[in-house]
């Protein structure tokens, strides 16, 4: 086991490193307009390109996911909480699947 | 105190949906042949979900040292920009150690939640933030390591929508107020589909598609969008 055990370590230095380096370096505020928007706009960047397309591969099948992903857009545009957001989209996909094994 | 529930409550949906997450994790690692112990330290040591999926996955293929170290560092090469982001956002004054604690706790999730707060944020604030979820993903991957499948797939299924379904609720109700985030998340998903979908991009892997996305996104709007109209209004404190 110490072989797993010494890659386990690794890849905790590894995941940590990128985590820690910025925070850590970066300890004033940085001035340049651009960079600033551009940081500001990583937020928007990075959910964005996780969450499409992978949200329609995320459950058993297209047809349950596609069902999910409708709920969470609608309820996320009515500007609903997170959770509510997250539990409507799972019962959304576990009804669905539930009729479709039924049909 | 204030700054430590608001977190904490901020952390609750991030760490209730990790648990399928985990669960999913600490069954698939004991199931290939890991120990119960280890999964359970690969979950509280590495606190991340795709790089820790790969790493195991890469162990238990019996790769070599190198691949698993550099396998997992790409894919969270991503975290360096979250972190320069947040850097940005936190109360002046922090010091080293407390910087130091909470940026091992620096996920997707908490980034985004801690990212989307109106108010520059504080170490107390970050570590109720990252408290459920540790908890979460910590207790997911316990229940995983011991459990053998008996959660019905159907509802395990389920749950895998709700990382991403929170993820819109993230990005849906700032992107009604500015034209600026719609074109950032507009660029950032069609480029995410360009390379995931043309074969010639074939090559890139996960992690990697992330950052370029996010560099699309985020690049081309700070290009057309200097000025950035998503700036929240500082509270001078």
């Amino acid at each position: 086991m110490t072989k797993p055990l010494i890659a386990v370590l690794l890849m905790a230095l590894v995941t940590y490193i990128p985590r820690a380096t910025p925070m850590i370096l970066f300890r004033k505020e940085i001035t340049s307009k651009r960079i600033r928007a551009f940081l500001n706009y990583v937020p928007y960047a990075v959910l964005a390109s996780m969450t499409f397309p992978d949200i329609f591969y995320s459950t058993s099948n297209y047809i349950s996911a596609i069902a999910g992903t409708c709920t969470a857009l609608v309820l996320s545009f009515l500007e609903k909480s997170l959770v509510v957001v997250a539990i409507g989209a799972i019962l959304t996909v576990f009804a669905t699947e539930i009729i479709l094994i039924c049909l | 105190m204030k700054d430590f529930i608001k977190g904490f409550k901020g952390g609750i949906p991030i760490g209730l949906g990790y648990i399928p997450v985990s669960f999913t994790f600490g069954f698939m690692a004991v199931s290939g042949g890991l120990p119960i112990w280890l999964a359970i330290f690969i979950s509280m040591s590495n606190l991340t979900s795709s790089g820790q999926f790969a790493g195991t996955n890469l162990i238990l293929a019996d790769a070599s040292y190198f691949e698993i170290t550099i396998t997992t560092f790409i894919i969270n090469i991503r975290y360096m920009l979250m972190s320069l982001s947040l850097s940005q956002k936190l109360k002046p004054g922090i010091g080293t150690f407390d910087r130091l604690l909470f940026s091992f706790g620096i996920t997707d999730e908490t980034f985004a939640v801690a990212s989307m707060e109106k108010t520059d944020i504080s170490p107390a604030y970050m570590y109720g933030l990252i408290s459920f979820p540790y908890i979460g993903w910590t207790s997911g991957t316990i229940l995983g390591a011991y459990t053998t499948g008996i959660l019905p797939n159907s509802l395990k299924g389920a749950m895998g929508i709700a990382l991403f379904a929170m993820f819109t609720a993230l990005i849906i109700p700032p992107a009604k107020h500015s034209k600026t985030i719609v074109y950032i998340v507009c660029i950032s998903i069609a480029t995410t589909c360009m390379l995931k979908y043309i074969a010639f991009f074939k090559f890139v892997s996960s992690g990697f598609r992330i950052i370029i996305s996010t560099f699309a996104g985020a690049g081309i709007g700070a290009l057309l969008f200097p000025d950035n109209t998503t700036e929240r209004i500082d509270s001078d404190d």
